[in-house]
C-alpha cells in the first residue's frame, strides 16, 4: 500500500511540476499571453541546462524572458523569435530540435527501430509455426 | 544467412552500445558556436573610460581583434586577466565588453588587475551580449579583418589554450588580405 502510495505520489509529481513564467512579471493580453508561455517552453535556459525558460531562475534565462516577452509585446511571431535566437545560440537552444538533415537519424530511428523489430518478430513467429 | 540473422540482435545491441559509449566522451558544458564565419552582430556602446568613445563595428574593421566579454563580479575573468595582458603585449588589439557591471567596480578591478583593452563597451542591460549569443563571462570572440567572427572560446582561457588554439588562429588572420 505504501509502495502504491510512493509510485502515487512520483507520478503526481512528475506531472505536477509544469513551470508558468509569471504573468505577473509580463503582463500581455490573453491571445499573447499563450503565445508567450508556449515559447517560454520552447526554449532552454543556456547556463543551467535540462530547464526550459520558465523553469529558470538564472539571471541569462530572466533576460531571455523579457527579450521574448518584448517581442511577443511588438507582434513578432513564433517563428521569427525562434530565428533571432537560434541565429544566435544555435540549435541548442531549442527544447525541441529540429526536422532537417542533421537530425533525420535522431528522429527516424524510433520508427526504424520498431519497423526492424515488427520484421524480426514476425519472422520469429512464422519460423516457430513451420517447425511446429 | 540464418546463422547472420541470428547473428543480428547481437549486432544491433554492439552498435547501440558504440553508440551510447560515444555519448559518454560528449561534454553537455560544450556548446555550439553559432555566428562562426558570419559578420559581428551589431554592438554600439559608450565605453567604460571616456564617455566620448563609442566602441562600434567600425573598430573591427581593418585588423584582426579580440573582444572579451568581462565583470569584475566574475571570478574566472580574474584568474585568465594574466593571459589577456600576455594578448596585449603581442600587440593583438583586444576589446573588452564589460558584461552587467557596476562601471566604478570595473574601473576599479581593471586599475587592479591590469586594463589589456583598447576600448571597453559598456552593456549594463546585457542586451549586446544577448545579441552576440553570450552565454555568460568569461567568453572571447576572435574577429578577423573585415568584422567577421571567426573562432570563440566559452570559459576561462588557460596558456594551452592561448598557445594552441588562440595564437595560431590570430596569425593565421593576420595573414589574409584586408
Amino acid at each position: 500500500m505504501r509502495a502504491v502510495l510512493a509510485l502515487f505520489l512520483c507520478i503526481s509529481l512528475f506531472f505536477g511540476g509544469h513551470a508558468k513564467a509569471s504573468t505577473d512579471l509580463y503582463p500581455l493580453p490573453p491571445a499573447k499571453e499563450k503565445q508567450f508561455q508556449g515559447l517560454m517552453h520552447q526554449f532552454r535556459c543556456l547556463v543551467c541546462q535540462n530547464q526550459d525558460l520558465a523553469d529558470s531562475n538564472a539571471d541569462l534565462a530572466a533576460d531571455l524572458r523579457g527579450l521574448i516577452y518584448e517581442r511577443v509585446l511588438a507582434g513578432q511571431s513564433d517563428e521569427e523569435i525562434k530565428t533571432y535566437l537560434t541565429d544566435r545560440y544555435g540549435d541548442f537552444v531549442l527544447y525541441q530540435p529540429e526536422f532537417k538533415p542533421a537530425t533525420w537519424i535522431l528522429w527516424m530511428m524510433p520508427v526504424a527501430l520498431l519497423v526492424l523489430a515488427a520484421i524480426g518478430f514476425y519472422y520469429f513467429v512464422n519460423q516457430r509455426k513451420i517447425s511446429a | 544467412m540464418k546463422k547472420l540473422l541470428s547473428l543480428t540482435p547481437l549486432l544491433l545491441f554492439a552498435l547501440l552500445i558504440v553508440f551510447l559509449w560515444r555519448g559518454l566522451s560528449l561534454d553537455p558544458k560544450k556548446i555550439p558556436t553559432a555566428f562562426l564565419e558570419k559578420e559581428a552582430p551589431t554592438i554600439q556602446l559608450t565605453d567604460l573610460l571616456s564617455q566620448q568613445t563609442t566602441l562600434s563595428n567600425q573598430d573591427f574593421q581593418g585588423h584582426v581583434s579580440l573582444l572579451n566579454v568581462w565583470a569584475s563580479w566574475c571570478e574566472s575573468c580574474r584568474q585568465e586577466q594574466a593571459l589577456l595582458l600576455q594578448l596585449q603585449a603581442k600587440h593583438f588589439i583586444l576589446y573588452g565588453l564589460n558584461y552587467k557591471d557596476q562601471d566604478a567596480n570595473a574601473i576599479d578591478w581593471l586599475k587592479q588587475f591590469g586594463n589589456p583593452y583598447q576600448k571597453i563597451g559598456v552593456d549594463r542591460a546585457g542586451s549586446t551580449a544577448i545579441n552576440w549569443g553570450v552565454y555568460g563571462t568569461p567568453e572571447l570572440f576572435i574577429i578577423d579583418k573585415h568584422g567577421r567572427i571567426r573562432g570563440k572560446q566559452i570559459g576561462i582561457l588557460t596558456q594551452s589554450i592561448i598557445n594552441e588554439s588562440i595564437i595560431p588562429l590570430l596569425q593565421k588572420l593576420e595573414k589574409e588580405p584586408a
